[in-house]
């Protein structure tokens, strides 16, 4: 906050933040009230058999027997004291939901994105500086098979070989159950079941970082800064670090922004392949089981996720390219 | 051995048939974990407020039922060591097994029965609404005997007896409570074999040994682990390489079962299911369009080659249904009822004299058929029909939505045409059949009643009437009268009797109760090696 009026810029890009967050969980809420059904009538249809009576007592014991502009006002009044609510159909607080799978969450996205980030970047750098070469051909190949592969597909194919075939690491799940390994031994536990997951994931992502990071550094190259340097008769190795990879990093940055800020949705499919009890998972389940409450909940903090990787991109960029915070 | 009572006998004459005799000279061997799947996760762990599939396979080896059903479906002594029936039918006495305790150690008491029946079974339990309607009072002259008192004598009681069908919950953990919202159907106190230990919401769910289970000796296993693995193929996998040993409800699409059936270490069973006794059918909405002709709906039963559909579609996990009482139900089922075999020229001459000729491009009329999203079998099946109705000139378009939009759509907005589901029938008609016919939930919005808006005054009569006849022949008779009468107007048209299926290792051994799939797990017991031995506690 170097910025001469950063008070009241900061102030109002905080207000900013709050409004936004607001007018998402307004919209959100009205927009899962269109869905048919509700989460009554899901759990009346999932006990295979039902009365009215019993529908009505689970409605009234969700409050679901309230209006709509009832539901809403509660629903406002908590979002602002920061009270995420009930989940009915689980019986606990959403609160307590989602910090239960927060740490998979991140733990699964951070390797995975992690992975993909910096060898996407390595392999793009390697490709740039060999562009029009068998290697680039080869990188650039990989990247779009590992693109246009369906993520659920290499996930049980990652299974059928190393878990079924080669026996080397287990099917599914976060750890092996009440082993009561701690410290060490429970961390090596996890990182066996974390490799799949993450490496199905990883590799997805990995395309993507791939293909910006060689196209930003090919524009790169073309900028008259880059030729100036060469007349200059700087080394190619300074030149492709100092000068190209710095100014590429940008656009990777923002995709990596774009993508911190979905962290929280969670990869559904690569963790209902792998049984990983993360929390796309949730919110997906949440929406087949009509609790909106829940729903409502993790898209609240998907949204303050946004909103803030949104704000550490922006303040990265200041690092990165020092124009833009004058901008 | 005596304290296997009745039910030991059981397990072992099965035993007998499974394995051949020999092992029965074996030890029963004590320890190991099972790792179970279950699929979707439950919502709660109580079966007494929530029936749905997977709350009843955890639940029911932590609970125990006033009975267990065998594969005939006829009850057999768990936490009620006898019982009987006043002559008048007016009466029903329950004597309850002494020494049971709670897994916080409270006694089980006559109470516990009569509060729960009181409080759950009559006004929350979404069957057994109906089933206990008749009872007018409880009685418990001693701590050891409980007495139905009845308005009408009400022999649909004794196949609703199991821990699913009538889960007792402990009085002392409920009373004063709102039993939907109390915390402990989250972390379950019963009499079962197993005590709760531990839920992991996304992961698993694991049960400990109870020492001082009512069943000396039993249960064999150390520790049940339930994994939540909501990816078929990986459940496929997890069977495949042995992590997991027992997956209820099938788990894994049809034309994979015979696969993991032919590996070595996995077998597929079918039993465990009969008191489930599941049918699949289609609705026919009689209140719109050509459905509205009973002509039009004969002719459309005719056009389905159901033999091929258990075929094709379900991989002969099913048979051809003949009507909405399924074979299985021995007591219950009629033959030589009003048939409609396969001919679609018949087909083809009905929907004629009906005044629905062909068209000049060869159609008839079309009409939507609406599928329960519970996987590609039911989707198929729709498909199946779509093609099965087109060769008589009917042209049918698929739709697809998930549950709720699906029940809101068939019971509450009734948009529809044909409309394809399964239920369990039950071990009597009248808990899981007749909800299909009865009248007055037409309309209502609530999932799994009369979705055809069928409405006959002398069907409602007989539904009525089989729900207070003591007389089993009188009663059989008025089941017998009902499927002719429904299967004359057909408002819906029995399509298989569907045959669920078991995952297990074949070094996996327990008894196969009629309603092992919401049984306990008191008999399982691994050949050989088990599973987390080295782990086995010492009680």
């Amino acid at each position: 906050m170097r910025m001469p009026a950063g008070g009241s810029a900061a102030i109002r890009r905080l207000a900013q933040m709050v409004s936004v967050v607001v007018g998402i969980a307004v919209v959100n809420f009205f927009l899962l009230h269109l869905a048919p059904g509700d989460a009554a009538q899901v759990l009346a249809g999932e006990a295979g058999s039902a009365t009215p009576e019993y529908i009505a007592a689970l409605r009234a014991q969700f409050g679901l027997d309230q209006p709509l502009g009832v539901q809403f006002a509660k629903y406002l009044a908590k979002v602002l004291t920061l009270d995420l609510g009930f989940s009915v159909r689980q019986g606990l607080p959403v609160a307590q939901l989602i910090l239960d799978r927060l740490g998979p969450t991140l733990l699964l996205m951070g390797a995975s994105l992690g992975f993909a980030v910096l060898a996407g970047g390595a392999l793009g750098f390697v490709a740039a500086r060999h562009a029009g070469r068998p290697l680039d051909t080869a990188i650039s190949a990989l990247a779009l098979l590992f693109y246009a592969t369906p993520v659920f597909w290499i996930g049980v194919m990652l299974i059928v070989v190393f878990s079924v075939w080669l026996d080397w690491l287990p099917v599914g799940g976060m750890a092996e159950i009440g082993t009561g390994r701690t410290g060490l031994a429970h961390l090596g536990d996890v990182l066996r079941h974390l490799v799949l997951p993450a490496l199905t994931l990883a590799l997805y992502y990995l395309a993507i970082y791939t293909r910006l990071t060689r196209a930003a550094m090919l524009e790169a190259y073309g900028q008259d800064y880059v030729r100036t340097a060469v007349a200059k008769g700087v080394r190619p190795r300074r030149i492709a670090y100092r000068h190209v990879l710095r100014n590429a990093l940008l656009p990777v940055v923002t995709q990596l922004g774009l993508q911190l800020g979905a962290i929280l949705g969670g990869a559904v499919l690569v963790e209902t392949v792998f049984a990983w009890p993360g929390l796309g998972r949730l919110a997906f389940e949440a929406l087949f089981q009509r609790d909106l409450n829940l729903l409502l909940g993790i898209l609240l903090c998907s949204s303050v996720v946004v909103v803030l990787a949104n704000l550490a991109v922006d303040l990265l960029y200041a690092v990165l390219d020092p124009r833009t915070a004058r901008a | 051995m005596v304290s296997k009572g009745i039910l030991g006998l059981g397990g072992a004459a099965f035993g007998l048939i499974l394995t051949a005799g020999a092992a029965l000279a074996e030890p029963a061997r004590s320890g190991g974990t099972l790792t179970a799947i279950v699929q979707p996760e439950p919502v709660i762990l109580t079966a007494a407020l929530n029936t749905a599939a997977p709350t009843g396979v955890v639940s029911g080896t932590i609970f125990d039922g006033l009975v267990d059903y065998d594969r005939d479906l006829k009850p057999i002594p768990a936490l009620a060591t006898s019982w009987e029936t006043a002559p008048d039918g007016l009466s029903l006495t329950f004597h309850l097994r002494p020494n049971v305790k709670w897994h916080d150690g409270q006694p089980f008491t006559a109470a516990d029965v009569k509060w729960t029946l009181e409080n759950v079974w009559t006004k929350i339990h979404p069957r057994n609404q109906v089933t206990f309607g008749k009872v007018t009072g409880v009685e418990t002259p001693d701590p050891l005997t409980v007495i139905l008192r009845l308005g009408q004598p009400s022999p649909a009681i004794l196949s609703s007896l199991n821990s699913n069908g009538a889960q007792i919950l402990p009085k002392h953990l409920y009373e004063g409570t709102d039993p939907l919202s109390n915390p402990y159907n989250n972390k379950p106190v019963g009499t079962g074999p197993f005590k709760f230990k531990e839920w992991s919401r996304g992961n698993h769910i694991v049960l400990e040994r109870n020492p001082d289970y009512w069943d000396a000796g039993k249960p064999y296993l150390d520790r049940v682990v339930f994994r939540v693995l909501p990816d078929a193929a990986a459940r496929a996998a997890a069977l495949e390489k042995g992590e997991a040993q027992y997956a209820p409800l099938s788990p894994v699409p049809l034309k994979d079962a015979a696969r993991l059936g032919g590996l070595p270490n996995l077998r597929v069973e079918t039993t465990g299911y009969e008191w489930l006794s599941p049918w699949l059918f289609a609705d026919f909405n009689v209140e719109r369009g050509p459905l509205k002709d009973v002509r039009v709906r004969r002719a459309l039963a005719q056009a389905i080659d159901r033999a091929a559909l258990a075929r094709v579609v379900w991989f002969n996990f099913g048979v051809p249904a003949t009507s909405p009482v399924p074979s299985t139900l021995t007591d219950f089922h009629a033959k030589d009822t009003p048939a409609y075999p396969f001919d679609t020229k018949r087909a083809e001459a009905l929907l004629d004299e009906a005044g629905w000729a062909r068209g000049a491009n060869g159609t008839r009329f079309s009409l939507e058929i609406d599928y329960i999203p519970y996987g590609d079998d039911f989707k198929r099946t729709a498909e199946f029909l779509k093609a099965s109705l087109r060769r008589v000139g009917v042209e049918a378009n698929i739709r697809s939505q998930d549950t709720p939009s699906y029940t809101r759509r068939i019971y509450g907005d009734r948009d529809f045409d044909i409309a394809i589901t399964w239920f369990a029938a039950f071990s009597d008609p009248q808990v899981g059949v007749t909800r299909a016919y009865w009248s007055a939930s037409v309309g209502k919005n609530i999932p799994w009643t009369n979705g055809s808006g069928y409405r006959n005054p002398e069907v409602d009569g007989l539904i009525a009437a089989v729900q207070g006849e003591a007389d089993p022949a009188k009663r059989r008779a008025l089941f017998r009268r009902f499927q002719e009468i429904v299967l004359t107007d057909l408002p819906t048209l029995p399509l298989l009797e569907l045959k669920f299926f078991t995952v297990e290792a074949v070094g996996l051994r327990h008894g196969a109760r009629g309603d092992q799939v919401y049984g306990s797990f008191r008999d399982f017991r691994f050949d050989g090696p088990a599973p987390g031995q080295s782990r086995a506690s010492a009680n």
